[in-house]
């Protein structure tokens, strides 16, 4: 990846335009372009104000109760950190192997919360900018547009949303701060009438997921050009694959390779992930930047999430979504598999393949066993990582004699992702916004780019009389300029 | 058979203020349980307001949302919603307003009567406690609540 525009030889001398925070995504991220008289522009970062307190919040507590309090970090992937945190729990109670019941059961969650988090990113959060183009009027560049000019697409996103959530409820046992997944296995499988009426709806969104990927395809095809080089870059990559190469998005060992192919490390096991991966960190920045030990800092950056699983597995093990894969990665020579946006069509291969997955367990009879728990050595470290809808999830925790959590670290998608992200907003600001007048409409380039990799910044708080969106544009001399709002209501007003 | 009052709280049970949502359908549920006089009562609790929750509208009389607000005054507001598109509609976390638009756009109708209890929050951090002044507010607002309920049963 490069660093070109990541810092401006004379910052004092540019203005500064800041798009803060980024709508549609889920936390605190805020953009500043420096631009100079002429409105190119020198220097572009994306800031994201990543939450560290979650290791103090887990510290002193007893290693049971971390699955279900790990929930509370995140609104938006709480299953996510519910299941990463069961699997550190099992490596530290020596569980080498769950019961069938209790693995299928944490499958069929996983790929309840995969299903529910693409569709939602979809059809929600991307499609407007999609369906209506980047730069549209933003009256119609939200999902009320996408509802009112395509009322079908917008009603199977709400539907293909609320199945997800059902299987999670079904699986964890409340709809909310679910206890499903428990150190050493389950506390619950699935009763006949829970799997009856799952399985009376699955073939729907299989089929809806199916269309879903014929859409972005149609969408690819239609802008090729645009999409294609759309914050197109070079990266390395990183994600869970299982022993035969097929994509896992559950378990695994970890597989990297370079921006050319090439392997830099194969069925890595987890539990010593810091052995492959260190974190840089950078002055103006508060989250972290991961990198490949092997290749440092500046060379090491790497990308995960769908993009990346879809293009480094050998094969996706369900069959309508591997024949998706197969044309994804041909397509057009292989281009959209190394575009930015690609990380749609790849979003819409892996609900596909979640769909499908969820059809088969529920047609395996072990969701019902009642062989819930396993046991073990225990062990005074563990590590989980599981493939979360973003991207490679990393949970690690030490636990003393008296079974209190001592040290927590997790490193979670979005940091992962985070020189990726800067990167291909540089891409973007570079080609589209560079030399001319920045508009809302231009902005929202910047930010189609940042919601590609669907950011995910632990934020679960929230209150009524927020702001979404504030733009400003500063002088060289540090004077307000312009600014313009959007509120909640949708207004945008220019203030200055 | 669906509850005909549905009373929806939202919010973190682990930053701070944030916790009054499902901490007021909590206390609530309790208080339902005293008073059949109020008829079925259903009560849910959420992170965050999403897409999916408009299907929770359907076959209902009336509807009680509950969140921690920043910008309402002390001690609680309670006001008549309708259907309006507003920016959350584009983020993670959607208004109830916007939630009762998708509602009307995907069920090609009106939803039924919607109110909303905002409690004031003061502090949002995570591992915080709720203040002992959001514990003063989600007193009061169990009242207001009380009389919204018993007012139109």
């Amino acid at each position: 990846m490069s660093f070109e525009l990541e810092t401006a030889i004379s910052p004092e001398k540019l203005r500064r335009v800041a798009i803060d925070p980024v709508s549609r995504v889920e936390g605190h991220g805020k953009v500043t372009i420096l631009l100079d008289d002429d409105n190119k522009v020198h220097q572009v970062r994306l800031h994201i104000v990543e939450f560290r307190g979650f290791e103090k919040f887990i510290q002193g507590r007893p290693y049971w109760e971390v699955p279900v309090m790990v929930q509370r970090l995140c609104g938006i992937c709480p299953v996510s950190h519910h299941l990463a945190a069961s699997k550190a729990m099992d490596m530290m109670l020596g569980v080498k192997q769950l019961t069938p019941t209790a693995e299928k059961i944490r499958r069929l969650m996983h790929y309840g919360q995969i299903l529910q988090s693409h569709a939602l990113h979809f059809f929600h959060l991307a499609s407007p900018d999609l369906l209506f183009g980047f730069g549209s009027d933003i009256a119609a560049r939200n999902i009320v547009g996408v509802i009112a000019a395509h009322p079908e697409i917008a009603k199977k996103g709400v539907l293909l949303r609320k199945y997800g959530q059902e299987v999670i409820r079904m699986t964890a046992g409340k709809r909310v701060h679910g206890t499903g997944s428990i150190p050493g296995g389950v506390n619950k499988s699935l009763s006949a009438d829970e799997r009856a009426e799952l399985l009376k709806d699955i073939y729907q969104m299989v089929a809806w997921s199916r269309d879903a990927v014929g859409m972005i395809r149609r969408l690819f095809e239609q802008n090729l050009a645009a999409y294609n080089e759309f914050g197109r870059f070079r990266s390395s990559g990183m994600c869970l694959v299982r022993a035969d190469g097929a994509m896992d998005l559950y378990h695994g060992g970890l597989r990297a390779r370079d921006a050319d192919g090439n392997t830099l490390f194969d069925h890595f096991d987890y539990g010593h992930y810091w052995e492959v991966i260190a974190e840089d960190v950078k002055p103006w920045s508060y989250m972290k930047f991961p990198f490949f030990k092997s290749l440092g800092p500046d060379a090491g950056s790497y990308r995960v999430g769908p993009l990346t699983r879809v293009t480094q597995c050998d094969s996706i093990p369900t069959p309508l979504a591997d024949k998706e894969r197969e044309a994804f990665v041909a397509f057009d020579g292989g281009s959209a598999a190394g575009a930015t946006l690609g990380y749609h069509w790849a979003r819409m291969i892996e609900m596909l393949h979640a769909a499908e997955s969820v059809k088969d367990l529920l047609h395996d009879d072990d969701i019902t066993g009642a062989d819930l728990m396993a046991t073990g050595q225990r062990q005074e470290r563990g590590v989980g990582v599981i493939e979360a809808p973003r991207g490679t999830l990393i949970h690690h925790y030490r636990v003393d004699e008296n079974d209190q959590v001592i040290r927590a670290n997790l490193i979670v998608s979005t940091t992962h992702n985070n020189q990726a992200m800067n990167t291909a907003v540089r891409e973007v600001a570079m080609k589209y916004l560079s030399g001319k007048e920045i508009t809302e409409g231009l902005l929202n380039y910047i930010e189609i780019a940042i919601r590609a990799f669907d950011p995910c910044l632990s934020c679960a708080t929230h209150a009524l009389g927020q702001m979404p969106l504030e733009v400003a544009l500063v002088g060289a001399d540090g004077t307000l300029i312009d600014e313009v709002t959007r509120d909640q209501r949708g207004l945008t007003r220019a203030l200055a | 058979m669906t509850a005909p009052t549905l009373i929806f709280g939202w919010g973190n049970p682990s930053r701070g203020d944030d916790a009054l949502g499902p901490l007021f359908v909590e206390h609530f549920q309790s208080l339902a349980a005293l008073h059949p006089e109020w008829g079925e009562v259903e009560c849910l609790t959420d992170f965050q307001l999403q897409v999916e929750h408009a299907l929770d509208l359907q076959g209902r009389r009336r509807v009680l949302f509950v969140d921690a607000s920043l910008d309402t005054p002390a001690p609680c507001a309670l006001s008549r919603i309708e259907a309006a598109r507003d920016a959350s509609f584009t983020t993670h976390a959607m208004s109830p307003q916007a939630v009762l638009k998708v509602y009307a756009d995907i069920e090609d109708g009106a939803p039924p009567p919607c109110w909303l209890l905002a409690i004031r929050g003061e502090r949002f951090e995570l591992g915080e406690p709720l203040t002992e002044a959001a514990q003063q507010y989600l007193e009061t607002a169990l009242l207001v609540a009380a009389d919204w309920i018993a007012s139109a049963a």
